[in-house]
């Protein structure tokens, strides 16, 4: 995968005494350390992080936290006290933090665009003209200006706004506006500062699902500053999560929920509902840790309710329930069976947990088993892994 | 006295004979250059009052209501202004009206000619602003009468003297309102300009002065107000106009005659300030 945007040790400080600060970082100190020695606020220090092509990354963290200070490095809306911040142009990369004033605002015009919390919207100009901005100020003649930016307002259901001013609509439709004011440059990242964070819950979700509508097909490299951790996991592909300045963990949602690195994630994680992560891969026993009895026979639970017969081709050649004879059939078609029947429900690593606690609840808690692709038997679900992974024990 | 004071006072800083050398040597050594552009500037404005007095009266407030009507589209208005402009026609008081409104026309443009630029540097450059901020309020609160007379001295008598003191008194207000308009930009669209690669010009151009715009133009209606408050002392000076009427009603103690000069400085006041007013929100 190629890398898009790649931090490298970024520290930020705000103020005069940079090396004093500096020196601080280097020695460990804490933001409020720095601030009673130098008088200077650490915006972030340390940061390393690689963002790949075609992936929302989200940062996380309480307010102050530094998210939105290492986001705002990538285009240099905060400068960079020390570090990098490799930037995919073309072919090559530029480091934002040393590049001269021209190469920055070619990067600003074409290579990365930006979506602001306040919507950043210029209120004497009509919808259609804030979407030309960039454009504009790139000096995109007029002609293809127009029909680029007509064609970004249709994506986001706004053409029949285009004469209005910005403060005619309401706010979901204006950040629908900062939007596509990022799109039409064409920019492949996109920066985006708690975009929905203004907006109230209803049009948040909605406008969440229409990012990830957008996304399936425009591919963009998204960097994604939220304080909500349940839309981080929405959207996020990859999470990073900072506190005080500095990334205290990062990687993909469901290891941030599973695996939580210290008490801080751990306090962020406390209010989300692990179901809307988690899914049968994350909490399975692999079959190899199941306890196998003779003739190919696998106890699928710890109770030793339900075993599988498996053939030499990982294949599933017998069930059995309580002793008698039982069928297998597809989590998918849950509803559809009747319940009387001795039956075991298996699923793919992908299925949601949530569609797994289902079947479990349909079949009077009986273990769920998993298949690959190729129908090969690769591990099961009893309940205790279920209530362990929700509980997080 | 007590002996402190005595001291205090034996010891005087001679600033009246500083600012009397400085002006002194200003006369001897510029005495031409400034006569030459108070000359210039004298034939300038009484060029353009007699050109205005040559169209019939009527005929010119004829075209001043069109003129209303053109900048605020507004059938009220134009006729408010006919009505109004008939009114010091009938007072017999046209020409030094005339007199009147070229000086201040003059004197607000120049003001903001010079006092927007001012303040848009003083925005961007709080340095700057810091050193600007005691000149400013020194523009503004001298006593007229005390830089009346170096002007009278440098440039002698008429409408140009007249146009530099009003000049004088009316810059801080277009540089104060500038300033405030371009600080109080918000930061949000400020960097989304950025964020979108603008350059320095086109920052300033399409974004900082189209949202200051409502209190530029705020300083431009102050600026014309703040004229024709000088239009008096602008006449102890030789410009001509209804300050003139004033100050002989006043050293005739004529009640009749600074009533209705007076009144026509009114009208005139409102004529030009609903002129200029643009609405806040822009093109709404």
């Amino acid at each position: 995968m190629t890398v898009a945007v790649d931090f490298r040790n970024v520290d930020i400080v705000f103020g005069a005494d940079q090396a004093g600060s500096l020196a601080l970082i280097d020695s460990g100190a804490t933001r409020a350390e720095i601030l009673e020695k130098t008088g200077n606020v650490l915006g972030c220090a340390g940061a390393s992080l690689t963002v790949h092509e075609g992936e929302i990354s989200v940062l996380m963290g309480l307010s102050g936290s530094g998210k939105s200070t290492l986001l705002r490095a990538v285009n240099r809306l905060n400068v960079v006290s020390r570090g990098q911040v490799l930037v995919k142009d073309g072919d090559g990369t530029v480091d934002v933090v040393t590049c001269d004033e021209a190469t920055l605002r070619r990067l600003r015009q074409k290579q990365v665009a930006m979506v602001f919390q306040q919507f950043g919207l210029l209120p004497w100009r009509t919808v259609e003209e804030n979407v030309g901005l960039g454009l504009e100020l790139a000096g995109v003649p007029e002609a293809e200006r127009k029909e680029r930016v007509h064609r970004q307002l249709k994506l986001v259901n706004l053409d029949q706004w285009a004469k209005k001013y910005a403060h005619e609509l309401s706010g979901g439709m204006q950040q629908r506006v900062g939007l596509a004011r990022a799109f039409a440059t064409e920019a492949p990242i996109l920066l985006m500062d708690e975009p929905f964070s203004a907006l109230d819950p209803l049009i948040r979700t909605k406008l969440q699902d229409e990012l990830l509508q957008l996304q399936a097909e425009l591919k963009k490299t998204i960097i994604f500053v939220s304080h909500d951790l349940e839309e981080a996991l929405k959207i996020g592909s990859h999470i990073t999560i900072m506190e005080g300045g500095r990334i205290v963990q990062t990687g993909a949602p469901e290891d941030i929920v599973l695996r939580p690195a210290n008490d801080y994630v751990r306090d962020f994680i406390a209010n989300v509902n692990p179901l809307s992560v988690l899914t049968a891969w994350n909490v399975m026993r692999d079959r190899r840790d199941l306890e196998h009895g003779k003739d190919g026979w696998v106890w699928l639970d710890r109770r030793k309710t339900t075993r599988f017969k498996i053939d030499e081709h990982g294949l599933v050649a017998a069930a059995e329930r309580d002793g008698k004879p039982a069928v297998w059939v597809s989590c998918a078609d849950v509803e559809g069976q009747p319940e009387e029947l001795a039956q075991v429900f298996w699923a793919n690593p992908g299925t949601s947990l949530k569609t797994v606690m289902l079947a479990m609840h349909r079949s009077q808690t009986a273990p769920v088993a998993l298949f690959d692709d190729q129908s090969r038997f690769v591990g099961a679900i009893g309940i205790r892994d279920v209530l362990s992974a929700v509980l997080r024990r | 006295m007590d002996p402190i004071s005595k001291f205090l006072v034996s010891y005087r800083i001679p600033i009246g004979a500083w600012g009397k050398a400085l002006f002194g040597f200003l006369t001897d050594n510029f005495n031409t250059v400034f006569r030459a552009f108070s000359n210039g500037l004298n034939f300038l404005l009484d060029g353009i009052v007699d050109g205005l007095l040559m169209l019939p009266p009527v005929l010119l407030i004829a075209l001043i209501a069109l003129l209303a009507y053109f900048l605020q589209r507004s059938k009220g208005l134009a006729l408010g202004v006919f009505i109004g402009l008939l009114f010091i026609l009938n007072q017999n008081l046209w020409k030094q009206t005339v007199e009147t409104l070229v000086l201040v026309v003059a004197a607000a443009a120049a003001s903001m000619a010079i006092g927007v630029p001012l303040g848009i540097w003083a925005a961007h450059k709080p340095k700057i602003y810091r050193f600007m901020l005691p000149v400013l309020d020194l523009m503004q609160t001298l006593p007229t009468f005390v830089y009346l007379i170096p002007v009278l001295t440098l440039f002698g008598l008429g409408n140009a003297p007249g146009l530099i003191v009003t000049i004088i008194f009316v810059i801080p207000t277009s540089v104060r309102l500038t300033h405030l308009g371009v600080t109080s930009v918000p930061k949000a669209i400020v960097e989304a300009g950025e964020a979108f690669g603008a350059t320095k010009r086109q920052l300033l151009w399409k974004v900082e002065l189209p949202s200051a715009l409502p209190t530029i133009m705020a300083g431009l209606t102050q600026s014309i107000m703040l004229s024709l408050s000088m239009v008096v002392f602008a006449a102890l000076i030789g410009a001509g106009g209804l300050g003139t009427e004033i100050n002989r009603a006043l050293g005739s103690r004529r009640i009749d005659l600074g009533l209705e000069a007076g009144l026509a400085i009114v009208v005139l006041a409102i004529v030009l300030d609903r002129m200029t007013r643009i609405g806040v929100g822009g093109k709404k």
